[in-house]
């Protein structure tokens, strides 16, 4: 039995929720906004939001250094979005101007807002090879994108113009996307499978 | 799988990318601001997104006169400052206005019974837009309208500027008791109520017709975006059995109108709503910074009195306010735009 907490200080946590909720069967999805949460559950979903605001709500309840301890140990973590951009280790301007802190659990860089403001946000087709030959119905809002990975971090999914707007690393899989808002399951269901695999090893 | 982006399909403006924009501001706080000095405090306190105005509602009802789109040079400073989306309000039936602001690049337009109307008979056919859209709703009837025109928001209208939550409470808990009716209704019932609710996109007709001595008003004649009084009615029934099936609206539904306090936000977040905008409420106050603050932490951890307690102490005091039940109903905003 896997309990898996979505990280619930701001954003569309409730669509991870959602979608999980259906495709756990052994298991339940939890909301975690408090720190004494943290301990209590075996992997993470950092969703999309504001990552601004949710830096600020992850110090303002002291839940960085415990959720990023979590997640270097190893604790199956699917982000999203500005999930996605507080996982990297390196930010653009619009990261610095704002002060962001980032928890630096992937060895990448990312790119706030890199496709512009909202009247170029988009769906595609987007191919991930992980998930086999058929390409996932990919909504970006407002998305960011991974300037580069490097050591252990590895580009998942990319645009036909080379942007990488997926990364893996380990246990960690980290998305300029959501497949949230999507109707397919298949990248839950893969994220799922690494907390099958992933715990004890 | 194509090797360029001729060949990759990028479709913008779909409902998806517009109520999924929405859907990533839940449980945060929409800030109005009016310099950007106060839109980067905004955006420090932790605001997931601004309203970019010349003057907040407080200022708007003080001066009276006619109140209308901001000008595009504020918003333009107001965009080149945060990193956060910015919004702004465009007057209700004002399509040109929309369009300005779609031009100006902000995220997100608020078609604002807070402005001076234009249209007296319709609002902005919003499917005709590529950027989102938030409108207010003071019960059911309007939100059901407003999405069928394309809102890829609600927000309660309350009654801005006055620092009074009262409104607020009183349209969330008139949309939340109108959702919970649709449970009782069978199909019949829900086509009626469509029908009902249908009734002011005829108003134009109505009003042309008896100008004209005329009883009967034409059949089949396109009335609103191109549709037909029945496609109309259709289109409001898909929204209602939509509405029946998930209890809830099916866009993201906040707060606004009178938020003044971490409190206020906490009550509105416990009623059900999905977030807040909190308009005079922060810059008319006596210490706005850690106000911003405390509210954003109030909206987070609304169900948690331990930490609303928290964030609520030390902040000065709040926007004076304004007795709702002392004004006329000609001062009243939220009448405005049905």
């Amino acid at each position: 039995m896997v309990r898996i907490g979505v990280l619930a200080v701001q954003g569309a946590f409730e669509e991870h929720e959602r979608v999980l909720d259906r495709l756990v069967s052994d298991g339940e999805v939890v909301q975690v906004r408090r720190r004494e949460q943290l301990a209590d559950v075996d992997g993470f979903v950092l969703p999309g939001g504001e990552s601004t605001t949710i830096e600020k709500l992850l110090d303002a309840g002291d839940l960085r250094e415990p959720l990023a301890r979590r997640i270097a140990e190893g604790a199956p973590t699917m982000a999203t979005c500005a999930g996605a951009i507080l996982l990297a280790s390196e930010g653009d301007e619009e990261v610095e101007t704002t002060d962001t802190e980032l928890l630096g659990a992937l060895d990448a860089s990312i790119e706030r807002n890199a496709f512009g403001r909202q009247r170029e946000s988009f769906e595609t087709e987007l191919a991930c090879p992980a998930l086999g030959g058929e390409p996932f119905p990919a909504v970006f809002i407002r998305a960011p994108a991974f300037a580069d990975t490097w050591g252990r971090a590895e580009p998942w999914a990319r645009l036909d113009d080379g942007s990488i707007v997926g990364v893996e690393q380990g246990s960690v899989l980290a998305l300029s996307f959501h497949p949230e808002l999507s109707p397919d399951p298949r990248v839950h269901r893969y994220f799922l499978s690494k907390l099958d695999d992933g715990d004890e090893g | 799988m194509g090797q360029n982006l001729d060949i990759e399909e990028l479709r913008h403006g779909t409902d998806l990318v517009k109520r999924g924009f929405a859907r990533m501001q839940k449980g945060g706080v929409v800030m109005d601001v009016t310099t950007p000095e106060e839109a980067r405090v905004a955006e420090e306190a932790g605001a997931v997104a601004v309203m970019a105005l010349e003057r907040v509602p407080a200022d708007l009802r003080a001066e009276g006169g006619v109140a209308r789109m901001s000008s595009p040079e504020v918003i333009e400073q107001i965009l080149d400052t945060v990193t956060i989306p910015v919004m702004a309000k465009a007057r209700i039936g004002h399509s040109v206005e929309a369009q300005l602001l779609e031009e100006l690049g902000v995220d997100m337009i608020d078609e604002s019974e807070v402005l001076t109307p234009a249209d007296p008979f319709f609002h902005i056919d919003k499917q005709d837009f590529d950027v989102p859209f938030v409108c207010g709703a003071t019960n059911l009837g309007e939100a059901v309208r407003r999405i069928y025109e394309g809102a890829a928001m609600i927000r309660t209208k309350g009654e801005a500027g006055t620092g009074n939550i009262v409104e607020a409470v009183r349209h969330r808990r008139l949309m939340q008791d109108a959702i919970d009716r649709l449970d009782e209704m069978g199909k019949d019932e829900l086509y009626e109520l469509a029908e009902h609710y249908a009734e002011p996109f005829h108003q134009l007709q109505h009003s042309a017709r008896e100008e004209q001595g005329l009883e009967r008003e034409g059949q089949g004649e396109a009335i609103f975006a191109g549709e037909t009084g029945e496609e109309i009615t259709e289109g409001l029934f898909d929204v209602l059995v939509e509405i029946r099936r998930e209890g809830r609206l099916p866009v993201v539904d906040f707060a606004a109108g009178g938020i003044a306090t971490p409190a206020d936000a906490s009550l509105m977040m416990q009623l059900g709503n999905d977030g807040v905008f909190v308009g005079s409420g922060i810059f008319k106050s006596q210490d706005p910074e850690p106000r911003a603050r405390a509210i954003v932490e109030a909206t987070t951890h609304f169900d948690e009195a331990d930490r609303v307690v928290d964030v609520s102490k030390g902040l000065g005091s709040a926007m004076s306010g304004q007795n709702v039940e002392a004004m006329d109903e000609e001062e009243k905003l939220q009448a405005r735009g049905t």
